[in-house]
Protein backbone atom coordinates (compact mmCIF):
# COMPACT_ATOMS: atom_id res chain seq x y z
CA UNK A 1 0.00 0.00 0.00
CA UNK A 2 1.21 3.09 -0.96
CA UNK A 3 1.84 6.54 1.40
CA UNK A 4 0.61 9.53 0.53
CA UNK A 5 3.68 11.37 2.39
CA UNK A 6 2.80 15.23 1.17
CA UNK A 7 -1.06 14.27 2.87
CA UNK A 8 0.97 13.19 6.01
CA UNK A 9 2.97 16.11 6.57
CA UNK A 10 0.03 18.63 5.50
CA UNK A 11 -1.63 16.96 8.53
CA UNK A 12 0.63 17.15 11.06
CA UNK A 13 1.69 20.44 10.63
CA UNK A 14 -1.84 21.54 10.08
CA UNK A 15 -2.29 20.10 13.64
CA UNK A 16 1.11 21.56 15.23
CA UNK A 17 0.13 25.17 13.73
CA UNK A 18 -3.43 24.71 15.09
CA UNK A 19 -2.14 24.01 18.75
CA UNK A 20 0.44 26.80 18.89
CA UNK A 21 -2.21 29.56 17.52
CA UNK A 22 -4.45 28.62 19.72
CA UNK A 23 -1.55 28.75 22.73
CA UNK A 24 -0.96 32.38 21.17
CA UNK A 25 -4.69 33.08 21.16
CA UNK A 26 -5.16 32.29 25.19
CA UNK A 27 -1.70 33.82 25.65
CA UNK A 28 -3.57 37.26 24.28
CA UNK A 29 -6.64 36.51 25.58
CA UNK A 30 -5.08 36.58 29.39
CA UNK A 31 -3.13 39.59 28.45
CA UNK A 32 -6.05 41.58 28.08
CA UNK A 33 -8.29 40.24 30.82
CA UNK A 34 -5.74 39.34 33.89
CA UNK A 35 -5.21 42.17 36.66
CA UNK A 36 -1.89 42.94 36.92
CA UNK A 37 1.20 43.67 35.61
CA UNK A 38 3.23 40.56 37.08
CA UNK A 39 0.36 38.16 36.44
CA UNK A 40 0.00 39.24 32.63
CA UNK A 41 3.84 39.25 32.50
CA UNK A 42 3.83 35.68 33.38
CA UNK A 43 0.97 34.48 31.25
CA UNK A 44 2.21 36.45 27.91
CA UNK A 45 6.09 34.34 28.12
CA UNK A 46 4.95 30.99 28.73
CA UNK A 47 1.63 31.08 26.30
CA UNK A 48 3.69 32.96 23.20
CA UNK A 49 7.16 30.66 23.76
CA UNK A 50 5.15 27.14 23.73
CA UNK A 51 3.21 28.79 20.94
CA UNK A 52 5.99 29.75 18.44
CA UNK A 53 7.28 26.42 19.33
CA UNK A 54 4.76 24.69 17.81
CA UNK A 55 3.93 26.80 14.76
CA UNK A 56 8.08 26.71 13.86
CA UNK A 57 7.35 22.85 14.72
CA UNK A 58 4.71 22.58 12.36
CA UNK A 59 6.27 24.54 9.56
CA UNK A 60 9.62 22.16 9.77
CA UNK A 61 7.76 19.03 9.48
CA UNK A 62 5.92 20.51 6.16
CA UNK A 63 9.50 21.55 4.85
CA UNK A 64 10.87 18.45 5.32
CA UNK A 65 15.15 19.74 4.21
CA UNK A 66 17.65 19.64 6.64
CA UNK A 67 18.30 23.25 6.62
CA UNK A 68 14.94 24.28 6.90
CA UNK A 69 14.60 22.35 10.13
CA UNK A 70 18.00 23.64 11.50
CA UNK A 71 16.83 27.20 11.26
CA UNK A 72 13.43 26.26 12.92
CA UNK A 73 15.50 24.64 15.45
CA UNK A 74 18.19 27.88 15.89
CA UNK A 75 15.09 30.06 16.03
CA UNK A 76 13.20 27.61 19.15
CA UNK A 77 16.62 27.79 20.66
CA UNK A 78 17.05 31.53 20.50
CA UNK A 79 13.13 32.34 21.60
CA UNK A 80 12.79 29.84 24.54
CA UNK A 81 16.36 31.43 25.47
CA UNK A 82 15.72 35.13 25.15
CA UNK A 83 11.83 35.45 26.84
CA UNK A 84 12.08 34.30 30.33
CA UNK A 85 15.54 36.72 30.46
CA UNK A 86 13.11 40.21 28.92
CA UNK A 87 10.49 39.20 31.08
CA UNK A 88 12.74 39.13 34.10
CA UNK A 89 14.40 42.24 33.17
CA UNK A 90 11.10 43.76 32.82
CA UNK A 91 9.94 42.34 35.90
CA UNK A 92 12.90 43.56 38.11
CA UNK A 93 12.12 46.84 36.08
CA UNK A 94 8.92 47.03 37.14
CA UNK A 95 9.44 46.08 40.53
CA UNK A 96 11.78 49.44 40.79
CA UNK A 97 9.51 51.54 39.63
CA UNK A 98 7.01 50.36 42.09
CA UNK A 99 4.64 49.65 39.92
CA UNK A 100 1.33 47.89 42.16
CA UNK A 101 0.76 44.60 42.93
CA UNK A 102 -2.75 43.10 42.65
CA UNK A 103 -4.44 42.79 46.30
CA UNK A 104 -4.88 39.23 46.29
CA UNK A 105 -1.24 38.16 45.42
CA UNK A 106 0.39 36.31 48.37
CA UNK A 107 3.73 38.28 48.87
CA UNK A 108 4.53 36.70 52.42
CA UNK A 109 8.17 35.69 50.60
CA UNK A 110 8.55 38.50 48.71
CA UNK A 111 8.53 40.20 51.88
CA UNK A 112 10.53 38.42 53.28
CA UNK A 113 13.02 39.04 51.10
CA UNK A 114 13.07 42.40 51.22
CA UNK A 115 13.10 42.97 54.91
CA UNK A 116 16.26 40.70 54.99
CA UNK A 117 18.05 43.41 52.10
CA UNK A 118 16.24 46.36 53.78
CA UNK A 119 14.13 47.37 50.81
CA UNK A 120 10.84 47.37 52.12
CA UNK A 121 9.56 51.04 50.42
CA UNK A 122 9.83 49.19 46.76
CA UNK A 123 6.41 47.24 47.52
CA UNK A 124 3.25 49.39 46.66
CA UNK A 125 0.03 46.40 47.11
CA UNK A 126 -1.94 49.35 49.01
CA UNK A 127 -2.60 51.05 45.15
CA UNK A 128 -6.13 49.29 43.99
CA UNK A 129 -7.43 48.86 47.50
CA UNK A 130 -7.15 52.88 48.16
CA UNK A 131 -8.53 53.24 45.11
CA UNK A 132 -11.72 50.96 46.06
CA UNK A 133 -11.63 52.96 49.16
CA UNK A 134 -11.87 56.21 47.27
CA UNK A 135 -14.60 55.20 45.22
CA UNK A 136 -16.79 53.65 47.79
CA UNK A 137 -16.07 57.00 49.98
CA UNK A 138 -17.09 59.40 47.42
CA UNK A 139 -20.41 57.21 46.66
CA UNK A 140 -21.29 57.25 50.19
CA UNK A 141 -20.97 61.27 50.01
CA UNK A 142 -23.02 61.43 47.44
CA UNK A 143 -25.83 59.38 48.89
CA UNK A 144 -24.98 61.54 51.87
CA UNK A 145 -25.71 64.52 49.69
CA UNK A 146 -28.86 63.75 48.05
CA UNK A 147 -30.40 62.23 51.81
CA UNK A 148 -29.27 65.95 52.78
CA UNK A 149 -31.03 67.81 49.85
CA UNK A 150 -34.28 65.79 50.28
CA UNK B 1 -8.59 25.89 -2.02
CA UNK B 2 -7.46 22.75 -0.56
CA UNK B 3 -8.40 21.96 3.20
CA UNK B 4 -5.15 22.73 4.02
CA UNK B 5 -4.60 26.33 2.43
CA UNK B 6 -7.84 26.66 4.59
CA UNK B 7 -6.68 25.45 7.94
CA UNK B 8 -4.00 27.60 6.88
CA UNK B 9 -5.75 30.96 6.62
CA UNK B 10 -8.56 30.26 9.56
CA UNK B 11 -4.48 30.00 11.69
CA UNK B 12 -3.38 33.51 9.93
CA UNK B 13 -7.48 34.54 11.27
CA UNK B 14 -6.78 33.54 14.89
CA UNK B 15 -3.34 35.01 14.75
CA UNK B 16 -4.94 38.35 13.46
CA UNK B 17 -7.67 38.19 16.29
CA UNK B 18 -4.52 37.78 18.80
CA UNK B 19 -3.26 41.00 17.57
CA UNK B 20 -5.88 43.39 17.67
CA UNK B 21 -6.77 41.75 21.62
CA UNK B 22 -2.72 42.63 22.02
CA UNK B 23 -3.45 46.75 20.80
CA UNK B 24 -5.97 46.64 22.82
CA UNK B 25 -4.12 46.47 25.66
CA UNK B 26 -1.35 47.96 24.72
CA UNK B 27 -3.92 51.54 24.20
CA UNK B 28 -5.38 50.64 27.96
CA UNK B 29 -1.77 49.55 29.34
CA UNK B 30 -2.05 51.28 32.74
CA UNK B 31 1.56 51.32 32.98
CA UNK B 32 4.23 51.94 30.79
CA UNK B 33 5.78 48.27 31.02
CA UNK B 34 2.19 46.95 30.17
CA UNK B 35 3.20 48.40 26.69
CA UNK B 36 6.38 46.88 26.52
CA UNK B 37 5.25 43.33 27.36
CA UNK B 38 2.51 43.82 25.23
CA UNK B 39 5.11 44.95 22.35
CA UNK B 40 6.80 41.64 22.92
CA UNK B 41 3.66 39.63 22.33
CA UNK B 42 3.58 41.95 19.30
CA UNK B 43 6.50 40.45 18.00
CA UNK B 44 5.89 37.06 18.77
CA UNK B 45 2.04 37.15 16.74
CA UNK B 46 3.85 38.88 13.72
CA UNK B 47 6.30 35.83 13.43
CA UNK B 48 3.70 33.51 13.91
CA UNK B 49 2.03 35.05 11.24
CA UNK B 50 5.12 35.20 8.79
CA UNK B 51 5.20 32.15 9.35
CA UNK B 52 2.01 30.98 8.28
CA UNK B 53 2.64 32.57 5.20
CA UNK B 54 5.67 31.22 4.22
CA UNK B 55 4.35 27.84 4.09
CA UNK B 56 1.37 29.23 2.45
CA UNK B 57 3.13 30.57 -0.23
CA UNK B 58 6.05 27.47 -0.32
CA UNK B 59 8.72 30.28 -0.27
CA UNK B 60 11.24 29.34 2.07
CA UNK B 61 13.25 32.97 1.88
CA UNK B 62 11.11 34.48 4.45
CA UNK B 63 12.33 32.21 7.43
CA UNK B 64 15.29 34.38 7.78
CA UNK B 65 12.51 37.05 8.18
CA UNK B 66 11.16 35.77 11.06
CA UNK B 67 14.84 34.73 12.80
CA UNK B 68 15.91 38.64 12.54
CA UNK B 69 12.77 39.73 13.99
CA UNK B 70 12.82 37.42 16.78
CA UNK B 71 16.35 38.77 17.42
CA UNK B 72 15.26 42.57 16.73
CA UNK B 73 12.07 41.80 19.80
CA UNK B 74 14.74 40.68 21.94
CA UNK B 75 16.68 43.80 21.83
CA UNK B 76 13.68 46.01 21.90
CA UNK B 77 11.94 44.92 25.06
CA UNK B 78 15.84 44.58 26.41
CA UNK B 79 17.02 48.18 25.37
CA UNK B 80 13.55 49.52 26.72
CA UNK B 81 13.77 48.32 30.22
CA UNK B 82 17.47 49.34 30.49
CA UNK B 83 16.48 52.79 29.67
CA UNK B 84 13.34 52.23 32.04
CA UNK B 85 15.98 51.70 35.09
CA UNK B 86 18.14 54.49 33.69
CA UNK B 87 15.89 57.25 33.70
CA UNK B 88 13.68 56.52 36.75
CA UNK B 89 16.77 55.92 39.25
Amino acid sequence: MEINWLLLREIISCAFILIGVSFMLIASIGLLRFPDFYIRMSAITKGSTLGLGFILLGMGIYFNQADVLLKVLLIILFTSATAPVAAHVIGRTAVQNKIPFWNRTDLSEFREYLAKWHLEQLVNQDKYREEELAKKQSDESEVADTAGKA
Amino acid sequence: MSIFQITLVVAMVMLSVSLMLTAIRFYLGPTLPDRVTSFDLFVANVIGIILIYTELTDNQDFIDVAMILSLFGFLGSISFAYYLMRTTK
